[in-house]
């Protein structure tokens, strides 16, 4: 590989158990390149935060080594990885000043008076806290807090800064606000960022790529628009946005197409997953790829459901269908048709093309993330 | 209009404020009465001593005019003569002559002598008879001491409590060098109480913070370790350090055994200063490790963490971060310790022998054997203001609102 394609962070089946007997990350691959916002997003459980941990230095890995611009940490501690941290509580010294706590990493570093003094300065003026520095940690807010700890983690010039749910504390519009703010200063800096979240709306925005864990392992690595369109696991088509899940068996394989016997109907749909003639599979469709009274014949999959419920959200109306003998099938269409034109107990005709709807592996998991 | 229920039944409930109040009372009742009262007590009893000054009126007043260089005049020998006697028929002589003999020893036996053989005299002139009686009541010095010990209110106490007297001529000098034994006593206890509290913090820190940081159950499992000691009884503890440490104790035995030392040369660990500093360090642990644990389980343990991610090596990041915020358990642990310790009394007087005896003990020893209560209480005054002072200065340099006692 060559020097500049080389990724600047690479997991090389990495596992972690911390008794022996459960791994709580299982042989992960990972690449991570230069000045990207990669975000490991995943539910509670399935091992982003030990996966960022290993990488900080926090944790040790039980077998498999982590590259970083090449070379193995597995023996650096974690100050002499000079990988920047945002903790999730911001870990901000309370007996500090902002300033003081600023130029700790500076200090460490054994750096002179005046130098440090300007970086404080440069690094408050970045996340927009000019004249803080004598407040502190105590006396700023919850979001005021949150940049400082951003700061800190950026002032010595770390290529690579780790962000472990660092918006988890605030509230929704807060994190919205800091959602753009991190955005700015990435693009800003171009450092690179590792960013660990549950959330999936909050990964969506900020990534330039996710990472979607789950059970220790990656699921799948792409951008927010492939993860969306193209997701090639249950879990993920499943975790990341509204998603319509159809247990079936294959039926019969046409090169990338599959007909798929769902709850008494035949469906097309097109093949992600390996399967075979026979093999148990979960469809997956969006609710705003489902059109409601299609021309007939204008779909290849065309099937009659009734309406269970309709939710009217403005621009939107979500209805509920009973379809294939399930009655959770979630359809949105623009609000094009009116309030009143359809209503519970309406018998409708749906359809969609094939290429939408995904052949994936069973997943018969009904919680929802 | 609205009846209020309360006032249908014809009475008014207390307000909220006031109930709390009534709560409070026995409480602060009790405080009074076992606390405060004699607190107060005692620091009058360290500047007021009437005894004197009740039995003798007449030869107090009389001796007011005296000036002190020549012997007295009859009249003053009469007045005492008088004064004695029918001291000796109150039975109050036996306290007045203590009382005297304190501030000039050998006084007792002049005074009871010459008040039981003073019956026999029917008529003067006094002084050749009291003379004749007892050689004492020829020296001004006798008369100077009586007048001193007549002071119904009285510094003399504290002076003596400094190891400083009045000379004849009333300006304050220090004892003769062989009377000398408070100010040492007191340098001995503030020293032995500064060592005690460097030891409870040196040993307590390390366990507070293991406790601190440990997994919930094994945390229980050792604060336990920690308060086990802590309810036992202090005798139990404190003999079982003489089990111990003595000369034929478990430590010694194992010393010889191993060959650290002979036979011959056992070390003395105990009745004397090492057997009190050991055996106060660990009675008072305890209050140094239990309020460290408070303010360190409060500390989250990613701060040091991210003192290590910000490139601190593991000693900047205790010494900057970690230790920084533990200064209030550090304050109140060592205030706590400190002010037990200088006025602690049980373990000195048990494992302390000669050389390891506090001030509290001679404080004891004075409420206890001697009966010179007036000086035991200004001991114990002086020994107050030094706790208070020391509470000041905590005050005035760390803070008493930051203090966190668990």
């Amino acid at each position: 590989m060559e020097g500049s394609r080389r990724p600047y962070v690479e997991y090389r089946k990495v596992s972690k158990s911390y008794d022996g007997k459960t791994t709580v990350v299982d042989g992960v691959d990972l690449d991570i390149r230069k000045g990207e916002f990669l975000t490991l997003l995943g539910p509670s459980g399935s091992g982003k935060t030990t996966c960022l941990m290993m990488l900080a230095g926090f944790e040790t890995t039980t077998s498999g080594e982590i590259l970083v611009d090449g070379r193995s940490i597995h023996n650096l501690p974690p100050r002499k990885r000079g990988i920047g941290m945002v903790f999730q509580n911001y870990a901000l010294f309370p007996h500090m000043t902002v300033g003081a706590n600023l130029a700790f990493p500076l200090e460490v570093r054994g750096m002179d008076r005046a130098r440090c003094r300007e970086r404080v300065e440069r690094a408050l003026q970045l996340v927009r806290l000019e004249g803080f520095e004598q407040r502190r940690p105590g006396q700023l807010s919850g979001g005021q807090q949150q940049r400082v700890a951003i700061a800190r983690a950026l002032v010595f010039d770390p290529e690579l800064v780790l962000m472990d749910e660092p918006l988890g504390a605030l509230d929704r519009r807060l994190r919205e606000e800091m959602q753009y703010e991190i955005r700015r200063i990435h693009k800003t800096l171009g450092v690179t960022v590792v960013y660990v979240t549950h959330d999936q709306q909050e990964a969506m925005v900020m990534s330039d790529r996710i990472a979607v864990l789950r059970d220790g392992r990656v699921e799948q690595v792409a951008d927010p628009e492939t993860l969306y369109e193209e997701p090639q696991r249950s879990f993920v088509a499943r975790f990341i946005g509204e998603n319509n899940r159809l247990h079936g068996k294959v039926m019969g394989i046409e090169g990338d197409i599959c007909e798929v016997f769902v709850g008494g109907e035949i469906i097309e749909a097109i093949r992600i997953a390996p399967c075979q003639v026979g093999d148990a599979t979960t469809l997956s469709i969006r609710p705003e790829r489902v059109a409601v009274s299609p021309k007939s014949g204008r779909y290849t999959n065309e099937l009659v459901g009734v309406v269970e419920d309709i939710t009217f959200l403005g621009d939107f109306l979500r209805l509920r269908v009973t379809v294939c003998r399930t009655s959770n099938f979630i359809i949105k269409i623009p609000n094009t048709v009116g309030h009143g034109a359809l209503l519970a107990g309406d018998k409708i005709l749906i359809g969609w093309t094939p290429t939408d709807c995904r052949v994936l592996d069973p997943d018969p998991e009904e919680e929802t993330p | 209009m609205n009846v209020v229920p309360e006032q249908k039944t014809g009475r008014t409930r207390p307000g909220p404020g006031l109930r709390a109040a009534l709560l409070v009372l026995p409480l602060l009742v009790f405080i009074g009465v076992t606390f405060l009262a004699p607190l107060a007590n005692m620091l009058v009893r360290s500047v007021h001593d009437p005894v004197v000054a009740d039995a003798l009126p007449g030869t107090l007043e009389k001796l007011r005019d005296w000036d002190g260089r020549n012997l007295p005049d009859e009249a003053i020998y009469e007045a005492l003569a008088g004064e004695l006697l029918k001291s000796r028929e109150d039975r109050t002589l036996g306290q007045v002559a203590t009382r005297i003999n304190r501030v000039q020893s050998g006084l007792r036996s002049a005074l009871t002598r010459t008040a039981r053989r003073l019956g026999n005299v029917e008529d003067g002139p006094w002084r050749e008879a009291m003379t004749g009686i007892h050689a004492a009541w020829g020296e001004t010095g006798t008369w100077l001491a009586l007048r001193e010990a007549g002071d119904r209110y009285t510094t003399r106490h504290y002076l003596n409590a400094l190891d400083l007297q009045r000379d004849p001529g009333g300006s304050i000098v220090r004892q003769p060098e062989d009377r000398r034994i408070y100010l040492i006593l007191f340098w001995r206890t503030l020293l032995v109480s500064l060592g005690v509290t460097t030891l409870c913090l040196l040993i307590g820190y390390p366990v507070a913070r293991l406790i601190a940081h440990a997994p919930p159950r094994r945390a229980y499992l050792l604060l336990i370790l920690v308060l086990v000691p802590f309810w036992t009884s202090l005798l139990v503890r404190t003999t079982s350090w003489i089990v111990l440490l003595q000369n034929q104790g478990v430590l010694n035995d194992m010393f010889v055994f191993l060959g650290v030392i002979g036979d011959d040369g056992r070390l003395a660990m105990i009745y004397n200063m090492t057997g009190t500093f050991v055996a106060m360090t660990h009675v008072l642990l305890p209050f140094m490790v239990l309020p460290l644990y408070s303010v360190m389980s409060a500390i989250p343990r990613v701060q040091t963490s991210a003192a290590e991610s910000l490139g601190a090596t593991a000693w900047q990041s205790f010494w900057r971060v970690y230790w920084p915020q533990t200064l209030p358990g550090v304050g109140a642990g060592c205030l706590l310790v400190f002010i037990l310790a200088i006025g602690y009394y049980i373990t000195p007087a048990l494992v302390g022998g000669s050389t390891g005896q506090l001030i509290s003990n001679m404080i004891a020893f004075h409420m206890q054997s001697s009966l010179n209560w007036s000086l035991a209480a200004a001991l114990g005054g002086i020994l107050l203001v030094c706790v208070a002072g020391l509470y000041v200065l905590y005050d005035r340099v760390v803070g008493i609102e930051r203090m966190r006692l668990g």
